[in-house]
Formats: C-alpha cells, sequence, structure tokens
C-alpha cells in the first residue's frame, strides 16, 4: 500500500473513514521515541529486584548488609523496609458492579499482595527485594550479595489439585484456594440435557501464553524539586488509575502524582494493571531523594509480568434431531496464579462470551477462579474470549462431528439472526445490565468467510487422500466481543491563540495510532483541518480524569468523548465568531478551520484571529470581554452498553504427519467492528491481534514444571512467531454500525487474537480426521501434533 | 548526511565504581568520530544509549532473539546486545538516528515502513529499518530466502508482519527496480 492507494476522502470531505497516514511515525522512524528507559533523568539511580527463587516458600532471614557495601550501590530494601506502605490491591479491577452483585452474587476474595515479600513468596519472580545503585550494572552485581534463606513449602501448579480438599492453603488467611466464582443459569438446561437428541461432552485447556510487548515493562520516578510533585514516566495502559494507587500508596493527595504513558511499545492488558515495581519506584524516588529508573528484563517479563489464557472447560452441548443446540453447560476453571489481582474481569468475560454469536436457550455456566503457585494471570488482548471461544468452537465441532453435519453449516443453523437485533442472551453482561448484541450480521460474516476458504476444495482435496504424508483440512470459528467497556472516558479540546487545536484524552496509545485518528474524529466534529490538531494522551495533567486504553474501549470512549467535546467546541466557536464579527451565529458556518457567514461575500475570521485575541497592552477591552482562550470543552463519554464486535475465521491447514509440522495455506477473517474511522489503523490492529492467536496456537506456552518453576523464561523457549511463521491474511469486513454511539464504532483492539486458536485447532482436527485425532488442548507444536497421531484412538 | 565538518559525539561521564577494567575506544557513529572511555563488560546497546544518548537503539529481550537492538557496524546488521563495546574498537556504526539526521528527509526505507503502515508501536523498528536498509545496500538484489532469513532475526508484537513485508518489498522494489 502506498499513499497512491490510500482512499479518497469521502464525498463530504470527512476525515472520519480515510486511511490517513499516522503522524506518529516520523518520529519513531527517526529513532525519535520517547519511551520510558529512553527519558534522561540526570543523577538518576537504577533499580533491579531479587526475585523469589521459589514457587512457595517460608522466608527465614534476609540479609542485605554485603549488598549494601557493593559499589555504587545507594540502597537496599526488603520487606521490612515497605511495611509501613499498604499492600497491593487493583481496585478497580476487583470491583463487583452493582446489578452483577445484585443477580448473580459473585464471591471475589482480595489478595492484597505484599510491595516486597516479607514472610513468604507464592510465585518463581515475585519480588523479594530490591537494589538501588549507580547504574542497572552495579544493582544487579549487588543482587547476587543479598542472602536469602528460604525454607520451601508445598507447590500446587495444577488449578484442579488447587481445588481439593487436602490442597494446602497459599493464602493462609483464606478458606481454600478459590479466589472467585460465579455461576448463571438460564431457562431449563437439565430438563434440555435430559431431553436432547445428541448431547457432547468434553474436557478442553486453554494453555498458558503471554502477552510479551517487545517493550518490557518500565517507570521512572522524580520528585521535581521545584513543585514537589512527583513525575511519573511509565509504560502503564491506565495511567489515571497508576496515578491514584500511587497516591493512596504514599498517602498523597492526586494532585500530587503526575503520571505520563509517553511512548510506549506495546501493552496487550500485560501493561494495564497495577505491579508493585510501579508503587516501590515512586517510593523510592521519595526517600532517596534522586530520580529512580526500573526497567524490567526479557526473563523478568516473562517469568513476573502477568501470565494469560489457562483455563480449563468441561463442556457440553445438547442439541435436537435438527442440530439446534438447546443447552449447554460449562464448568470453567481459570489458573488466577499467586494473587487475585483482577477478580471477575477474565472469568466474567469467558462466561458472558461463551454463547457467542449463537442462539442457545438453555445455559448453566459455572466458573471458579484459582490460586495457584505460579505467577499471576490477568486480562492479555481477549481476556478470557479466546479461551471460551476454544472450548465453544470446538465443542461445536465435536457436535458437528457427532450429528454428522458439515461444521460451518452446524454453526449457520444456530446463528443469531440480523433480524433479532438487539439481541438479549438471557444473560447479565459485565457491567451488570441485561447482555444485550446492539448489532451485527453473523449469517453474512460466516457466508463470506465459507465462500472465501473454499470448503468443496477442501474436501475434494481430502478425497483425494494425503499426498507424501500431508493432510489437508479446514476450521472455522467464530466469536462475539463486548467492547467499548465503562464507565467512561474523557477528552479535553482547547484552542490554542495559534489556532491550533488541543486535543487531550484519558486513554494512552501503545501503538494504536491515536494521535491520527482520534484527530480525524476530532476534525470531522469541529471543523478544522486534520493537521491543526494535537493530540495528547494518557498524561493525567492534561484530563483530570481518565480510565486507559485496554478492553478494546479507546476508540468506542475516547473517540466518542472527543466527537462530542469537538461538536461542543464547535458550537462555541460559531457563538465567539459571531459575537466577533457582530452577527447571528445561525449565518455562520465553520469548515476548514474558518468561520465564516453563509452568505457569499459576508464576514469570516479564522481561528487564530477569535482564539489568538490576549489581553495586550495598548488593546481595548473586548467589547463581549471574552479572550481566545476561552474556547475550551471537556466531555466524558459514558458509553449506555456494549458495542458488539464480531467475526467468522477460516483457516486451511496442511498437516504433516511425519515430521507433525502445519502450514497454513489461507488464512481467512471477516470481521465487523461498525464504523471505521481509519481502515489502515483498523486492518493493523486485527492483523497483530491475529498474529498473536496464531502465535498461541501453534508456538507459544509459558511451561511450569511440577516444581512450579518456569521453563520458558527467554525467548529461545517462549517462542514469539517471527515473520516467517505469520502468512498473509484474506481479510473482509462487514459495517452494521453500532446504535450504542453516535459515531457508531466498536472496538476492535482485541477481535483478532480470540478466533485462531480455534479455528486452526479446528482445522488441524480436520486434517487428521483419518487418525480419528481430536484437539482438547494447544498449542499445536510439532511434537503435540505427532503425539495426537500416536494416541489418536486411544483416547 | 554526514556533515562536512564531523563534530565528535560527546560520550557522557561514565558512572562511578564500575569494578572491571577500563579501555580506551575510538569509532565513528554516524559518520562522527567517538573516542571514550568503557568499562569491559559494557554492551554496545547501553554504549549507544547511555553515553552516546542514541536511544533510538531499543533493547527488548538482552539475549540476542528480538532484534530490536540491530545497529550497522561497518554496514552488518549486528546485535548491540551481544557485542560489547570494546570489541567495536575502530568500526564504523549507524544507529537509526543516521539515517535522515535533523529534518533530512525519510530514507526510502524509512518512507516505506510509514507508507505501508509497517509499524505500529515503534519499538520494534528502527531494527527493522536498519536490517531492511542493509538489505538495500546489497549490490545485488535479494532474493525472498535471504529477505525472510534477515526479516526472521526480528520480532514484532504489533503488526503481524504482513505491512513489515510489503514495506520491505516496496523499499527493495524502489533500490533494485520492482
Amino acid at each position: 500500500m502506498s499513499h497512491d492507494s490510500y482512499p479518497q476522502p469521502h464525498g463530504d470531505g470527512s476525515w472520519i473513514g480515510r486511511s490517513v497516514p499516522r503522524v506518529e511515525d516520523d518520529r519513531l522512524l527517526r529513532g525519535n521515541g520517547r519511551y520510558v528507559d529512553d527519558i534522561a533523568l540526570p543523577g538518576a539511580v537504577e533499580a533491579a529486584f531479587l526475585r523469589s527463587p521459589h514457587a512457595h516458600a517460608r522466608i527465614d532471614s534476609v540479609d542485605v548488609s554485603a549488598a549494601l557495601a557493593a559499589p555504587g550501590v545507594v540502597a537496599v530494601w526488603t520487606g521490612d523496609d515497605v511495611a509501613d506502605l499498604p499492600a497491593m490491591l487493583n481496585k478497580e479491577e476487583l470491583r463487583t458492579p452493582p446489578g452483577l452483585a445484585e443477580l448473580l452474587d459473585p464471591v471475589v476474595r482480595m489478595t492484597p499482595m505484599p510491595l516486597l515479600a516479607a514472610d513468604k513468596v507464592l510465585y518463581v519472580g515475585q519480588p523479594v527485594a530490591v537494589v538501588f545503585a549507580e547504574n542497572r550494572y552495579l544493582a544487579e552485581d549487588a543482587l547476587e550479595l543479598v542472602d536469602v534463606r528460604y525454607s520451601p513449602l508445598a507447590v500446587l501448579v495444577d488449578p484442579e489439585l488447587s481445588l481439593t480438599p487436602d490442597a494446602p492453603l497459599l493464602h493462609e488467611e483464606l478458606p481454600d484456594n478459590t479466589a472467585v466464582t460465579v455461576a448463571t443459569r438460564v431457562g431449563d438446561p437439565d430438563t434440555a440435557f435430559a431431553n436432547a437428541h445428541a448431547v457432547v461432552s468434553e474436557r478442553f485447556e486453554a494453555h498458558r501464553y503471554v502477552a510479551s510487548p517487545i517493550e518490557t515493562r518500565a517507570i521512572s520516578a522524580q520528585v521535581d524539586p521545584y513543585s514537589g510533585r512527583l513525575t511519573i514516566w511509565s509504560g502503564t495502559q491506565t495511567p489515571h488509575r497508576l496515578r491514584d494507587a500511587i497516591a493512596h500508596t504514599l498517602g498523597l493527595g492526586p494532585a500530587a502524582v503526575h503520571v505520563i504513558a509517553a511512548d510506549v511499545g506495546g501493552g496487550f492488558g500485560q501493561k494495564g494493571i497495577l505491579y508493585v515495581e510501579e508503587l516501590i519506584v515512586p517510593h523510592a524516588a521519595r526517600r532517596i531523594g534522586r530520580p529512580v529508573l526500573w526497567r524490567e528484563d526479557r526473563n523478568e517479563n516473562l517469568t513476573s509480568s502477568s501470565h494469560a489464557r489457562e483455563q480449563i472447560h468441561r463442556i457440553e452441548l445438547a442439541a435436537d434431531s435438527e442440530g439446534l443446540i438447546i443447552a449447554i453447560r460449562d464448568r470453567i476453571t481459570v489458573n488466577f496464579g499467586a494473587y487475585n489481582m483482577t477478580g471477575l474481569v477474565v472469568p466474567y468475560n469467558s462466561l458472558c462470551h461463551l454463547l457467542g454469536p449463537y442462539r442457545i436457550p438453555n445455559v448453566d455456566i459455572d466458573v471458579v477462579g484459582v490460586l495457584t503457585s505460579t505467577t499471576f494471570a490477568t486480562p492479555y488482548r481477549g481476556a478470557g474470549r479466546p479461551e471460551t471461544v476454544f472450548a465453544m468452537e470446538r465443542a461445536m465441532d465435536r457436535l458437528a462431528a457427532e450429528l454428522g453435519i458439515e461444521p460451518e453449516k452446524l454453526r449457520a443453523r444456530n446463528l443469531v439472526g440480523p433480524d433479532a437485533m438487539p439481541y438479549a442472551t438471557g444473560l447479565v453482561d459485565r457491567s451488570g445490565r441485561p447482555q444485550t448484541y446492539d448489532s451485527g450480521d453473523y449469517p453474512e460474516l460466516l457466508r463470506r468467510a465459507v465462500a472465501k476458504a473454499d470448503v468443496q476444495g477442501v474436501r475434494a482435496r481430502q478425497r483425494a487422500g494425503a499426498r507424501n504424508g500431508k493432510y489437508v483440512g479446514i476450521g472455522f470459528a467464530m466469536y462475539i466481543e463486548a467492547t467499548g467497556l465503562g464507565p467512561f472516558e474523557t477528552a479535553r479540546i482547547d484552542i490554542a491563540p495559534s489556532g491550533r487545536v488541543r486535543l487531550a484524552i484519558g486513554a494512552p496509545s501503545q501503538g494504536q495510532g491515536h494521535r491520527t485518528s482520534m484527530a480525524q474524529i476530532a476534525a470531522d466534529a469541529i471543523g478544522v483541518p486534520f493537521d491543526v490538531i494535537d493530540v495528547v494522551g494518557g498524561d493525567t495533567e492534561a484530563t483530570p480524569f481518565g480510565v486507559g486504553t485496554i478492553a478494546s474501549r479507546a476508540l468506542v470512549n475516547a473517540g466518542n468523548a472527543t466527537h462530542r467535546a469537538g461538536r461542543l467546541v464547535r458550537e462555541k466557536i460559531v457563538e465567539a465568531a459571531a459575537r466577533r464579527l457582530g452577527v447571528e451565529a445561525d449565518g455562520l458556518g465553520l469548515s476548514d478551520g474558518v468561520v465564516a457567514s453563509k452568505e457569499p461575500g459576508g464576514p469570516s475570521i479564522g481561528l487564530a484571529e477569535l482564539a489568538g485575541r490576549a489581553p495586550l497592552p495598548g488593546t481595548p477591552e473586548p467589547a463581549d470581554g471574552r479572550y481566545g482562550t476561552e474556547i475550551s470543552e471537556t466531555v466524558h463519554f459514558r458509553p449506555p452498553g456494549f458495542a458488539v464486535s464480531s467475526g467468522a475465521h477460516a483457516a486451511v491447514v496442511e498437516v504433516d504427519a511425519h515430521t507433525g509440522g502445519i502450514e497454513i495455506l489461507h488464512y481467512v477473517v471477516v470481521h465487523d467492528a461498525g464504523n471505521i474511522v481509519n481502515p489502515m489503523i483498523a486492518e493493523g490492529q486485527v492483523t497483530g491481534g491475529i498474529a498473536q492467536g496464531i502465535g498461541g496456537a501453534l508456538y507459544e506456552e509459558m511451561v511450569y514444571g511440577p516444581d512450579g518453576q518456569p521453563r520458558t523464561g527467554t525467548y529461545m523457549d517462549y517462542l514469539v512467531p517471527t515473520s516467517s511463521e505469520i502468512p498473509d491474511l484474506d481479510m473482509e469486513e462487514t459495517f452494521t454500525p453500532s446504535p450504542m454511539n453516535d459515531l457508531g464504532v466498536k472496538g476492535l483492539g482485541e477481535g483478532g487474537a480470540i478466533a485462531p486458536q480455534a479455528v486452526l485447532a479446528g482445522a488441524v482436527e480436520d486434517a487428521l480426521r483419518p487418525f480419528g485425532v481430536v484437539v482438547r488442548r494447544g498449542p499445536l507444536s510439532p511434537s503435540r501434533v505427532r503425539d495426537l497421531i500416536r494416541t489418536a484412538g486411544r483416547t | 548526511m554526514t556533515p562536512s565538518v564531523p563534530t565528535p559525539l560527546a560520550a557522557r561521564t561514565p558512572p562511578l565504581a564500575e569494578p572491571s577494567a577500563w579501555h580506551e575506544i575510538s569509532l565513528t557513529v554516524n559518520g562522527r568520530p567517538v573516542t571514550a572511555q568503557v568499562e569491559s563488560r559494557l554492551l554496545l546497546s547501553d554504549f549507544l544509549r547511555d553515553r552516546l544518548g542514541l536511544t533510538g537503539t531499543h533493547v527488548g529481550c538482552e539475549h540476542g532473539v528480538c532484534g530490536a537492538c540491530t545497529v550497522l557496524v561497518d554496514d552488518e546488521p549486528v546485535r548491540t546486545c551481544l557485542i560489547l563495546a570494546v570489541q567495536c574498537r575502530g568500526t564504523e556504526i549507524r544507529t537509526v538516528e543516521g539515517l535522515a539526521p535533523g529534518d533530512a528527509p525519510l530514507t526510502s526505507v524509512q518512507q516505506a515502513f510509514h507508507e505501508c503502515h509497517g509499524m505500529q508501536c515503534g519499538f520494534c523498528t528502527p531494527g527493522f529499518v536498519l536490517t531492511t536498509t542493509a538489505l538495500t545496500e546489497q549490490s545485488d538484489r535479494p532474493d525472498g530466502e535471504q529477505v525472510a532469513d534477515a526479516l526472521s532475526g526480528h520480532l514484532c508484537r504489533c503488526t503481524g508482519y504482513r505491512n513489515i513485508r510489503r514495506a520491505v518489498c516496496q523499499a527493495l522494489g524502489e533500490r533494485f527496480g520492482e
């Protein structure tokens, strides 16, 4: 794609809908990005954390004397040194929405995390001590001199073992190792199962894998000697929450803490939660009296930053003789790891996305979140949806096999139709409201995916038999995604005296291109050229409130806040121009940054002239008493409900039965995210999500030994796909605008990552049908595929 | 690209109390001569970032897999996390900052990554751009396998690679003809 092939402006000249090239790129391409580790803070000390080598152990003693005496060491802290600070809780994520609490009465048990472990450690990688030194080399030298004595305790890696009555307690203040339970029932599932024509009953596992942004986590903190405030640079996806957490932990007012999320090298959810390092570093900056910088290394990121995805589904589908699904039952076990960091977020996402695009009248779902001796698990791109879609779509394939129906036909038979929209599932959504799919055309998604994937061609090749031990197969998977999670996002627009427009939004960017897409929205809403708009995201001084860029919410929330603020600012500009020009506002129009009379030859005024009026010496007091800087507007957009995105993926694979190798021959995606602001950026988001999904489906797994030791702590063992592993995608969109917001947009940051595990598992299973293989778990590495072939028919 | 009278890049004073041995090295970075005292164990990545302030070289894994820290050492892509500064004595190094210094127009490789949307968060981008630059500087057009091989030395977690491949294709097309 080059400039020439970018879509031309719409007939109405709007910026929305155009693949406007990104304004972010020039700076980043010149090496002028400002990621946390790039921001020089003169006199900074660097932190390095000593992490637990045990998965579960009592700490008997810690001796830091040798470390303190090491060259360049400024301070060494242990749990005792931060015992005066409150333990960490991700408060916002752990909150149960009132509607949900009332209707489902879920159990959410808090497990506050000490900033540095003092009594015992609960996973390999838990921070036990921290060294502050003149640089990272010296800090790591000193880490080796910290002497910690541990008494190992019983380790629980398997969540099902963690749930057994005689399992050792990981958090002694809790009655058992359960962190979360929630259940829902709709209709009469027991009767439906009893009367079913066919029932499939399976156990599927979503395996553990991780976000792995190429920039690891980092934070720096400095007490500004002039203002006395703490300035924090962080790669966080949720700067306002971080500000509030730091202020709370350190006993400061929020105004005393300024958090800036500058350039962030990918987040994918891993940077959307609060970590203890983010509280220790600001504390150290105050206590040591020098700026403090911490940047994670890759081993720390893989083993100690949040993990994700590990779930077990004991799922059952009941169908009538026509292949209509009449009931679903699922017992979902979510491995939370050592701490309950984000409560219901992942379990409930799995619960309320299980039905997906399908009409199922009788529902019985139980979810339990279980504590184990592994690194804590939190939302990662998809956040409970890829796991639940894996289980549901695998079950659909098993049901199709049971009924002898083609998998795509079984799916088509059970879809919610477009005429049923808005469609109420009978469940409760994540905000505690009746779950409603606002819009979408699922049959059309599937029709297009089926047409592109050439099912008949694949079946013909299968009938012709394998060639050289290579088997072809096709798989399908569909999903819906409730996007645009509230509670709100903020946009503030100011017209600068120069006539430039400053847009500040609460949501920071980790590569999503907000400076471009949000400026497109603002340009249309206000009536100014795109290139006069400067976008600031994720700076707590620029917007007093904000939530962040998580949960496929930024475009829906910050985008619509921007749109509304832009419309209001437009009105203010026109009114100010009317006063200045001494005409009626009705007679004026605003376009391209100029307010002009609708009558030909009438008066006009540009933004700079309007906003640049200053109380300079020698200038008369304005007749209306107003100066230019008063053109400003702040809007907090509160979504009334979820904007539901959807998609259908299909994949054709070739499996080498000798080597277990898998080649993706054709990957089809048809997705719907309502109106699209910047097609180029949207396509990039979906493509990137699918690449992460393919990684999870075929290559990536965070493996633990039974001793609780992570075995994939480097990129030599944890296999992030390269360009060679990710094929070109065959992509199409449908556009069903969301009625939930003015722009008609839906979120799409996560969607791509939701279906690949399911679709590739289905395709491999289809290819290996001659062997009777059933895929119940990923990743589909060559050795696992060989195991499947070897053991097929024996299970 | 290079200033007509090269001015040395000033290296910041090294931190106090380094325990290992010290060496004086002289090399050329982005066309400018540099002389600095470095300790034995100082990685080239940290030398470029912390001593020369060239933070466009990003450190992603520190064990030679992700390729984000790639620079050109004597025109060859090298992972700066796997080489010590002291090993680079007498070499000519190019970092991303040297491709289009100041307000100079982006190189055709940089421009291709922009036009093809071959970047999102931008963290891995300097590495990809420098490896692609090296491909365009070969005397013969690299074949598909060589291109794939070169790209497989870099991880990108955002783009899904498709647009990166397009960008590389465009840049090679401009250099060697379609």
